[in-house]
């Protein structure tokens, strides 16, 4: 299956059935998928007139208590940061692909990393999070999109799922479990008309008294460290005596652990540390992971974003470096195993 | 004894905080009366907007949501697909509608979105303090434009119903004031008149209704009246622009 289609067909068996939309490379092949998916199963493909309005008919969508979702790359996800504020204030559930594409402005269309920060940080305005999952193999692709959009009304919390147009394209095969059996949570709080609930139901994040919005943002905060303990998921990669302990997501990832067997094969103790949560961010694991000699180095495609958070994981007991590629250009196992060896022989920072 | 006027049902019994003299209390409860009259108080969900009317979300004593500025008829759309039986309508004022959210009110049209919008046209943005809108007339002051709208800076006010009326996806579209009470009694026919037509499922419906801001526009309320019958009605007639298989209402 390509990558594209596991999302979409991932989307469809976690029981999604709509999908708004607006064309940008490199995500326009999953929604010619829901297209004509969607339809097929009772759903709605609605190609929007641009991803500002995509993210509000989510918004919207979600009120009504549907599973829904959009995707989109670079500048229209940036279109978007409004919205998603908006959903994650008035804690509505959704899911956003961002098959990550090389920026900033127009940019390019060739695969990146460089959304980590606008992921993970923000990206809209005010104290929010987006739950955040990376996956790097096609398998993954369609296992998350049943996980996202679980998490999603778990939480009732937008969550995002960041690929990229590499991943987008692969093709892999895909086990589909038939046993998955979606189980859509009752949404008693969703606006869909007096007739169907008890009382009023009111979708909103706006609270004029001060001291109203700041009990709505501490509420939205206990969500938040309730999620941050309990949901961070990385998986480990060749780690068992690893000295330089290599930490990347989804694509980087892949080139990773060619890095690590070609670097055992040389002799040197290299192992992978993976997050698959972005947000919450694995920092108990990597921090555990920190102790004894070793050398961290984050392999990104982007300028050192996640590095970020891997040294707040660290938390000082170890060194941290950065190996980047920029503006769409994969890292090469090569290279970055040139990097690995140098920094094993006491190498530090250029 | 009996009651001849009362608090519509769909209106929560709580004061409004619009200024003296303004007419979004007129238009929310016109469309209060309506929602009652239609009996539709169970099956009708609001999409409030950002304005002076973000309130909206608490007075009406329906579901409601908050929208983002200008975005209600994508809001409206995402909600009005998933429950397609349900009587969906937004609250927009001129900045949030025919300003940040041209957009999104034209695509909603042309797509025949079956919503309904309520769009509040008071010549000035309320809220943030009184600068232009893009329906302030030409000469008028506001905070932006001091020494009045001049078309060669600002260009020229927008006129929403004369640009929906061409388009196919739109059922409905009427320009009311709200100036005085025969002119609200006929655009409470209008609102009614819209939400019929989003019942039929005939397509998108759209009511203008002339406001006053007589707070923003530096008037006592009935200075302000009299400002809107005189200065806005001649430049945005009043009507029916379209009426689709609405004649035999
Ligand atoms: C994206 C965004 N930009 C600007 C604002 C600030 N803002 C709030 S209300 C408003 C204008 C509202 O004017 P109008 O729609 O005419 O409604 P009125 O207050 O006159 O009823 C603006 C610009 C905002 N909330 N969001
Ligand atoms: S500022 Fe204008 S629009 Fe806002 S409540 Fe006062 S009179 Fe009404």
């Amino acid at each position: 299956m390509k990558g594209n289609d596991a999302i979409g067909e991932g989307a469809v068996r976690a029981g999604c059935r709509y999908f708004f939309g607006y064309p940008i490379t490199p995500q326009s092949e999953l929604t010619h998928y829901l297209a004509k998916r969607l339809p097929e199963v009772g759903g709605l493909f609605l190609q929007a007139e641009s991803e500002v309005a995509s993210i509000n008919m989510v918004y919207g969508a979600s009120a009504a208590g549907a599973r829904v979702m959009t995707s989109s790359s670079g500048p229209g996800i940036s279109l978007m940061q409004e919205g998603l504020s908006y959903l994650a204030g008035a804690e509505l559930p959704c899911v956003v692909v961002n098959m990550m594409r090389g920026g900033p402005g127009l940019g390019n269309i060739a695969p990146s990393q460089a959304d980590y920060f606008q992921a993970t940080k923000g990206g809209g305005h005010g104290d929010y999070r987006l739950i955040v999952l990376a996956p790097n193999s096609v398998q993954e692709l369609f296992d998350m999109m049943l996980k996202a959009f679980d998490l999603a009304d778990k939480y009732r919390n937008p969550v995002m799922v960041m690929a990229d147009g590499i991943m987008g394209q692969m093709m892999e095969p895909v086990i589909i479990r038939d046993e998955y059996e979606v189980q859509i949570p009752p949404k008693p709080w969703a606006a869909t008309g007096m007739a169907y609930h008890e009382g009023k139901n009111l979708i909103n994040s706006c609270y004029v008294i001060p001291d109203e919005m700041e009990i709505h943002n501490l509420e939205l905060q206990k969500k938040y460290n309730e999620i941050r303990p309990r949901e961070q998921v990385c998986e480990d990669f060749m780690l068992e005596g690893a000295e330089v302990v290599l930490v990347a997501f989804g694509t980087a990832s892949r080139i990773c652990m060619k890095v690590v067997e070609k670097a055992r094969d040389k002799g040197i103790p290299v192992g992978l540390i993976r997050p698959i949560t972005l947000w919450p961010f694995p920092e108990k694991y990597i921090g555990e992971a920190a102790g004894g000699d070793k050398i961290f180095l984050t392999v990104e495609m982007n300028m050192g974003q996640m590095i970020e958070d891997v040294k707040l994981a660290v938390n000082g007991k170890a060194p941290v470096y950065h190996y980047g590629r920029l503006g769409g250009i994969l890292p090469d196992a090569r290279d970055v195993l040139t990097e690995v060896e140098r920094l094993y022989r006491g190498g530090g920072a250029r | 004894m009996k009651k001849m006027f009362s608090r519509p049902k769909s209106l929560k019994d709580i004061p409004f905080h619009y200024c003296p003299g303004c007419t979004h209390g007129i238009a929310h409860r016109l469309v209060a009366e309506v929602i009652d009259e239609l009996d539709i108080r169970g099956t009708t969900i609001g999409v409030g907007s950002v304005g002076c009317s973000f309130s909206t979300i608490s007075y009406f004593d329906i579901d409601m949501l908050q929208g983002s500025h200008g975005r209600g008829p994508a809001v409206a759309t995402g909600l009005k697909r998933v429950l397609p039986d349900r009587v969906v309508f937004t609250y927009q004022g001129d900045g949030d509608l025919a300003a940040i959210g041209t957009g999104e009110f034209i695509h909603a049209a042309t797509r025949g979105e079956n919503i309904t919008c309520i769009y509040i046209n008071n010549a000035v943005y309320g809220m943030t303090g009184g600068q232009m809108a893009p329906t302030t007339l030409l000469g008028q002051k506001t905070k932006t434009t001091p020494f009045g709208r001049d078309k060669d800076v600002s260009g020229f006010p927008i006129k929403v119903c004369e640009i929906l009326t061409p388009l196919e996806g739109a059922a409905y579209v009427a320009r009311v004031a709200l100036h005085n009470p025969k002119s609200i009694i006929k655009a409470k026919k209008s609102i009614k008149k819209a939400f019929e037509i989003q019942i039929k499922g005939l397509g998108f419906s759209l009511v203008e209704l002339l406001s006053t801001c007589p707070t923003n526009w530096g008037m006592s309320p009935l200075e302000a009246v009299k400002w809107l019958e005189e200065k806005m009605i001649p430049y945005y007639p009043l009507g029916e622009y379209k009426t689709c298989g609405g004649g035999d209402l």
